[in-house]
């Protein structure tokens, strides 16, 4: 059986990591604590960005620290909120098309994504994906310290995470599908057999085109 | 005496211009090489529209269109995609005509639940700029996207399996036009092997069908595509139409059109080159000139974008098979030129359009299906080269694809061919994992992509010509690991070629040259046995 791994944001849908995030803050206990901690995160903004260019791992674990202290119930119980208001209105049309396909076509379907692994279930569901690879916070006495387990799922690791899973479950790398929106993603596009550029940024664009890779709109 | 667009050259002919691509060339051809151009164009109809209602209210087999209709049934019309005709028609295109008036009776009798399909099967979705050239603004404007769409062979719901022929050949068609009352299919002839049971029981189908006839044993049986009595395709598709027509109701309606590909500034293309005049002489030069400077985009522009004033030459209505012999009549009225004998050695420029190339790039695998595929099988009768012949083409045989349009295509031409050229193997080992690739299937699907099973077909589309042929030469080709990957060898003028042939042909080698486009066919016949003036025959 072969595999099909989907990048999500971008990908599936038009939303980022910072949307669910931004959901998340704004919905603290009280609105003195949603503003402390956005004004946090405005702080951090400008580092984030540099982030953003220089390294998505760094990104991420910026990006999750605005997590710490928020309680696992409260992140659990915000969860279907933040997926069914900020993610399930942003999937693109096509998305549930293609995981369909790839799922009607015997693939097992795996969503690999720097998003949190609790947000990533409730899409996985949604979509019938039979796997997630996303990113995990580390819980201490009940609460987020604001840090990623490792590995932290981006850039080039999300290969090697791809790689491991395929092994893990016999799949043939080379009979397996990858699908992303950005060049960030070639790691993982190069791995599999299959490489695929959904709805791609500039740079993956250019690639795709140079090295023929399917380019698909599924925002058409 | 032979026909007129059968000229044999002399030590005083002119080079012969040929397309090789977008550019044209000019070739000097050996003495005694025979050029087989196309006939003039039939006289086009001088009231369509009165022919199209002639023809539904009287047509063949069938009781007229407007008997057929009651208040309130449902009605399919499906029409024939962007791959016909080459290139596209000026406007109005008969099938908006045909649609026109089709529309209009169905309106007059309180049908309403009408849809409009675009038979597709596995070619690319038409875009919508491409629908309302086909269809005209008014029809456009009233059906599209809703009532006026693509077909879309991979989506399960749509399909429904209507039965399997006597020789097993599965029979799966658009849903819509199943459960339809009736369904009305507007076809437009460009070639004998269009049309027919073609029309629906391919047009209207998805891959579970198409692989029953699709296929390198299938094809390797044609023996001439244009001529269906010796085509194992034809004869496939027609059981599978056979089958449909027992299960649905269908009235057919057809339209052939005449070869005025050329509009009147470009019309001396079609002609002999000795009977140019000396304008047409300098236009041609002038031509050629430009193409040569222009970028390639710049001069598919002007080959594909402009259309052609193709003049309409018959509607036919009725029963499908009753239908389709009088449209096979009339096609091969306007392409037949008899030709006796065979030839060692053919010669043939690839133009630059196929079929599956409308608005994108001949790519390598197409120049394959025009030169194996199409322009081999423009006979009728015999092969116009003998078995083992030479086949010389002209053609840069670039390394370029569309990636919208032939996704699919790129992984067949540079990781499949590599592994083998042998149909067979490639049909084995590869044809199942492409048709159940989603990424391809998504773009047939969502974008403009052809069906990841095409390039497949491409290639067995090819394997008659192939089988036959001992040689096929490239002249012109701009590098030359595409036509080895296509099992090609390359030469780079036709006088070299034409060396390369000769070592392989017999002394003194009969050369015919097909001066394409326009579409012409040729009706092969094998030459008369010389007399023998041996002691036997004269006095045994």
């Amino acid at each position: 059986m072969a595999a099909s791994y989907f990048d999500v944001d971008g990908t599936l849908v038009t939303t980022n990591l910072v949307h669910p995030t931004v959901f998340y803050l704004l919905n603290q206990p009280t609105p003195l604590h949603s503003l402390a901690k956005l004004g946090r995160a405005v702080l951090r903004a400008p580092w984030m960005a540099l982030a953003e260019v220089q390294d998505r791992r760094l990104f991420n674990e910026l990006l999750f620290s605005s997590f710490e202290g928020v309680s696992e119930d409260r992140l659990l119980s915000l969860a279907e909120e933040a997926f069914e208001k900020v993610m399930k209105p942003n999937i693109f049309p096509g998305a549930k098309d293609l995981v369909q396909i790839s799922l009607d076509k015997g693939h097992d379907v795996v969503i690999v994504s720097g998003a949190l692994d609790f947000l990533m279930k409730l899409l996985a569901d949604h979509l019938g994906a039979t796997g997630i690879i996303a990113n995990h916070l580390e819980i201490k006495d009940h609460f987020a310290t604001g840090k990623l387990l490792r590995p932290v799922v981006a850039g080039p690791e999300k290969a090697r995470l791809v790689r491991e899973h395929a092994r893990s479950k016999g799949h043939d790398l080379d009979e397996c599908f990858g699908y992303s929106d950005s060049y960030s993603d070639v790691p993982m596009l190069s791995v599999v057999g299959h490489p695929a550029a959904v709805n791609p940024d500039r740079k993956l664009s250019l690639l795709a085109n140079a090295y023929h890779w399917p380019i698909l709109r599924l925002a058409a | 005496m032979t026909h007129p667009c059968l000229v044999t050259l002399d030590s005083r002919s002119a080079p012969r211009t040929l397309f090789s691509g977008d550019r044209l060339v000019d070739v000097d051809l050996p003495t005694g090489t025979r050029v087989l151009y196309s006939k003039p164009p039939l006289e086009a109809l001088k009231d369509v529209d009165a022919a199209i209602r002639y023809a539904i209210s009287h047509p063949y087999n069938s009781e007229p269109l407007y008997a057929k209709l009651r208040p309130g049934m449902k009605v399919t019309i499906a029409i024939d995609d962007i791959s016909l005709p080459l290139p596209q028609m000026k406007r109005p295109d008969v099938r908006e005509r045909v649609l026109t008036v089709v529309l209009d009776l169905l309106a007059d009798h309180a049908v309403d639940d009408v849809e409009i399909i675009i038979a597709t099967s596995v070619h690319r979705r038409m875009k919508d700029w491409e629908v309302r050239h086909v269809v005209g603004d008014k029809i456009f404007n009233a059906y599209w996207p809703k009532r006026l769409y693509n077909h879309d062979a991979e989506n399960a719901a749509n399909m429904a399996y209507i039965g399997t022929t006597e020789m097993g050949e599965e029979v799966e068609l658009n849903r819509r036009a199943v459960e339809s009352d009736l369904v009305i299919y507007v076809n437009l002839n460009l070639v004998p092997m269009d049309g027919g049971h073609k029309s629906v029981a391919v047009g209207l189908c998805g891959y579970r069908s198409l692989r029953a006839h699709h296929n390198p044993k299938v094809m390797r049986d044609c023996h001439s595509y244009m001529d269906p009595s010796s085509s194992a395709l034809a004869t496939s598709v027609e059981r599978m139409g056979r089958l449909t027509n027992q299960k649905l109701n269908v009235f057919t309606i057809e339209t052939t059109i005449n070869n005025r590909m050329f509009d009147r500034p470009l019309e001396f293309l079609a002609r002999n080159e000795d009977d140019l005049t000396t304008t047409e002489k300098n236009s041609l030069r002038v031509l050629k000139f430009t193409l040569d400077k222009l970028p390639q985009p710049a001069r598919q522009a002007i080959f594909q974008r402009v259309p052609s004033p193709f003049g309409v030459t018959g509607v036919f209505a009725g029963e499908t098979e009753a239908v389709h012999a009088h449209t096979l009549k009339r096609a091969y009225e306007q392409y037949l030129v008899p030709v006796v004998g065979q030839a060692d050695i053919l010669i043939t420029g690839i133009p630059y359009i196929s079929p599956y190339n409308v608005n994108s790039f001949l790519n390598p695998l197409l120049v394959q299906v025009m030169a194996s595929g199409y322009l081999f099988n423009l006979y009728k009768g015999v092969p116009m080269v003998k078995k083992g012949g030479t086949m010389i083409i002209l053609h840069p045989c670039t390394d370029q694809f569309d990636n919208e349009h032939h996704a699919p295509y790129i992984e067949f031409v540079h990781r499949l061919l590599p592994e083998t050229r042998d149909a067979m193997e490639l049909h084995r080992r590869y044809e199942a994992k492409f048709a159940a690739n989603p990424a391809y299937i998504e773009m047939y699907r969502a974008g403009n992509a052809y069906h990841p099973t095409h390039p497949f077909f491409m290639w067995y589309w090819g394997e008659a010509g192939r089988q036959h042929l001992g040689r096929t030469i490239v002249v012109g080709a701009d590098n030359e690991y595409i036509p080895k990957l296509l099992g090609w060898e390359t030469a780079r003028t036709m006088d070299e070629a034409l060396r390369m042939a000769k070592t392989t042909a017999p002394p003194r080698p009969e050369i015919l040259a097909l001066h394409t486009p326009p579409i012409m066919m040729a009706e092969t016949s094998l030459e008369k046995p010389r007399a023998s003036f041996g002691p036997e025959s004269a006095f045994g």
